[in-house]
């Protein structure tokens, strides 16, 4: 094999073991509730953000002050959000050097200023989708080195922070597949596995008779306390937003100043055209 | 004062005509400059590539007093640009944005020359010094894409250059060269920003300098593809030509303002455009041990990158048995000494096609295809210049052609697999060929008469 063909294998290699560890895979994305407008939950989100993510990720392109764009008084902010004596100027760093992390969590977890762009997807869903699902698909799993798996990101090196808010769950895994693996017409069986609590799985599997349907996975949660579970969806959701709200702080007054500029254009082009039309009237 | 020119002109400006060609100049290129009056639609891409030039130039004077070209520090300057720099967001959305527009731009330009045959004689170097700034165009754009010091920026360069080191011999040290380094690096970045700031834009500046006075010397195609200076009143003026100012001038603000309406649109409602204007891998600071999983170049390179990705070692065969089967045909349609060495040549590429590995063909392909366009002049022996007058089927191979064209830049953003892989080999063929038999087709079938004015319907 010539190098081209090396390097385009390579490259497809790479995408498929990429994609299997890496962000997104083939898990659906949730669609997050836009709440850009609602300060009450960006302030909620920026709380959760600032207590629970930002002692191992670092914001740093975002200074505490910036808040006061979602409606806090720099009083409040270092009443309720500064704890290292931080003053209200400073950006978002952390004290955890890159090797602590690498050492710890096998990688150093990223800067998350603009991650919700990042993890957008090309013509698909933003990545503040990415972030409310990865955020709500957490489970034990004894296997991996932090006592965490998760379904959005599979094998994250991050352990599930915002485990207390959600409270304990238990996941039920249901695989479709054929039952031999060569592709021989074997018929096809359900793989059933529960992972509890504790993140110990016991696994069964029973033979489809007469199944029609293609491959899947599909992956169910039972909380253990549904109220708390459920409270944990809408604190996803703001953390969620505000991360969207912190990739890009301008982003609304953008698009609010987008129509005066493009009302303005309307208005520029009727009145071009017609001065054009009033010159070129004479040409025959 | 003996030898002191006559001027019209009187007070300053006349103070100023005896000293500079002010007026005449004016005279020349705007108020006393005559266009055929039939331009359509397709002649308002040549200011607006104008005024996205300059759009760019601003913009990226503004950025430069705040982006720092340092590998440790440039991407958290680009954000810091968005954040904190007042109006910063606004400058650097119009610039990302203007890179890809002046590419939307620049296509529809030359589809318009393509379509109207305006690099027919005399107007081959407006077209020669056209794909001079195009080229440039793609310099700069490349050079700038890495300045964001995101994965896509430093992925893509290291892609690029890598293609230098499949030249023969001298590439491994090629490519270091134009590194600085064994990777690309802070080394890269520095020497990128000089080139994007300084040396590719005083070119690309000299080359539409050029590209204008070119043009108005031997004046403006029109769609008809006839010349207007053939009938003149009895001051000498063309009978189908209208001075460019105010005729023009007010009609290309017409544009102007359509254009701005989308570009505006884009920069405060989509500036990402879905991840095409701004790559979403972009906003992942550039690490140089951590591969993404798909690297794709920005949408204006991806029908040539996919030329790149086609050129496989199968690929050659093909690609080799076309020279040969030219070297035939060559030695049998060619005269005197370039019997010899036409076919001669041909069959040392199609020979090299085999031996030399098909990376390097790669990059032939990706850059002919480019180089390619250089020689269209010389390749079209059409007796007219219009699309309005050839053949219908001419019509059909120019649609054909430009498809192809919108599909292997689709091709270019989608990760590799085989029946993509396949349809850029088709459509390469396709690409090449169009050229390539140009001397054969456009010279066959029934061509419409010429009209002897314009065709021009009052507005």
């Amino acid at each position: 094999m010539r190098m081209i063909q090396k390097f385009f294998s390579a490259l497809a290699l790479s995408l498929t073991c990429v994609v299997a560890v890496a962000a997104g895979g083939d898990y659906p994305l949730d669609k997050a509730p836009n709440r850009l407008n609602d300060n009450a939950a960006l302030q909620n989100g920026a709380k959760l953000f600032v207590n629970y993510c930002l002692n191992c990720h670092s914001a740093k392109s975002l200074r505490y002050n910036k808040l006061r764009d979602i409606g806090l008084t720099d009083a409040q902010i270092k009443e309720s959000l500064l704890f290292t004596g931080e003053k209200v100027g400073d950006v978002m760093t952390i004290a955890m050097t890159a090797s602590d992390g690498m050492a710890w969590f096998g990688a150093p977890p990223p800067d998350l200023s603009v991650i919700a762009r990042a993890k957008s997807i090309n013509a698909g869903p933003p990545g503040g989708d990415y972030i409310y699902t990865y955020l709500r698909t957490f489970y034990r799993d004894t296997s991996q080195p932090t006592g965490w798996n998760n379904l959005a990101f599979p094998n994250a090196g991050m352990p599930h922070v915002l485990w207390e808010l959600q409270g304990e769950r238990e996941m039920t895994k249901t695989v479709i597949r054929p039952t031999a693996l060569d592709g021989t017409d074997a018929g096809w069986e359900r793989l059933t596995t529960v992972y509890d609590a504790q993140g110990y799985w016991e696994s069964s599997v029973e033979p489809l008779a007469n199944y029609r349907g293609a491959a899947s996975e599909t992956h169910k949660f039972k909380a253990v306390d549904p109220q708390r579970a459920a409270q944990y969806e809408n604190q996803a959701a703001d953390i969620a937003a505000f991360m969207t709200w912190m990739a890009e702080p301008g982003q609304l007054k953008r698009k609010q100043i987008g129509v005066w500029v493009l009302l303005f254009l309307g208005i520029f082009f009727v009145v071009a055209w017609r001065l054009n039309a009033a010159y070129w009237k004479h040409i025959k | 004062m003996a030898g002191e020119k006559e001027v019209e002109t009187t007070g300053v400006l006349g103070w100023v005509d005896h000293r500079f060609p002010l007026t005449s100049t004016i005279k020349a290129h705007l108020s006393e400059y005559y266009a055929p009056k039939n331009f359509n639609f397709w002649y308002f891409f040549g200011s607006l590539a104008m005024l996205v030039l300059v759009l760019q130039i601003v913009t990226g004077i503004f950025l430069v007093m705040h982006y720092k070209p340092d590998a440790a520090h440039a991407f958290d300057s680009v954000e810091y640009i968005m954040r904190e720099v007042p109006g910063g967001w606004f400058v650097r959305y119009m610039h990302s944005t203007g890179a890809s527009m002046f590419f939307v731009v620049v296509y529809l330009h030359m589809t318009r020359a393509l379509i109207y045959g305006s690099y027919r004689k005399p107007r081959e170097l407006v077209w020669i010094f056209g794909v001079g700034i195009f080229l440039c165009l793609m310099a700069e754009a490349f050079f700038g894409y890495l300045l964001p010091w995101g994965q896509m920026s430093y992925w893509g360069a290291q892609v690029i250059v890598n293609l230098f080191a499949a030249i023969p011999f001298i590439g491994p040290e090629l490519a270091i060269w134009i590194r600085g380094d064994y990777v690309v690096s802070d080394a890269t970045l520095n020497r990128f920003f000089a080139f994007h700031v300084i040396a590719i834009p005083l070119v690309l500046v000299g080359l539409v300098a050029a590209h204008i006075v070119a043009l108005h010397e031997v004046g403006s195609n029109n769609p008809d593809g006839i010349d207007i200076k053939a009938k003149k009143d009895k001051y000498g003026r063309p009978l189908d030509g209208i001075p460019f100012h105010p005729y023009y001038t007010v009609h290309d603000i017409v544009g102007v303002a359509g254009f701005f309406i989308i570009f505006m649109a884009i920069v405060f409602f989509a500036p990402e455009m879905g991840g095409f204007f701004l790559e979403f891998n972009n906003f992942i600071p550039a690490d140089p041990l951590k591969t993404p999983a798909h690297i794709a170049p920005v949408w204006y390179f991806t029908p040539f990158y996919s030329m790149l990705r086609a050129t496989t070692d199968d690929f050659t065969w093909i690609l080799a048995g076309a020279s040969v089967i030219a070297a035939i045909t060559m030695f049998f349609k060619t005269k005197g000494i370039l019997k010899i060495i036409v076919p001669v040549v041909l069959l040392l590429v199609a020979v090299s096609l085999r031996l030399i590995d098909a990376k390097f063909w790669g990059v032939v392909a990706m850059g002919g295809a480019v180089v390619l366009l250089f020689f269209l002049p010389w390749l079209d022996y059409s007796p007219v210049r219009s699309i309005r007058y050839r053949p219908g089927w001419h019509k059909w191979l120019y649609g054909i052609f430009f498809a192809n064209f919108l599909i292997l830049g689709y091709l270019g953003t989608q990760p590799p697999s085989d029946v993509f892989n396949l349809m850029s080999q088709i459509g390469t063929v396709i690409y090449l060929a169009f050229f390539f038999l140009m001397p054969v087709w456009s010279r066959m079938g029934e061509f419409k008469p010429l009209p002897d004015r314009v065709v021009f319907t009052p507005h």
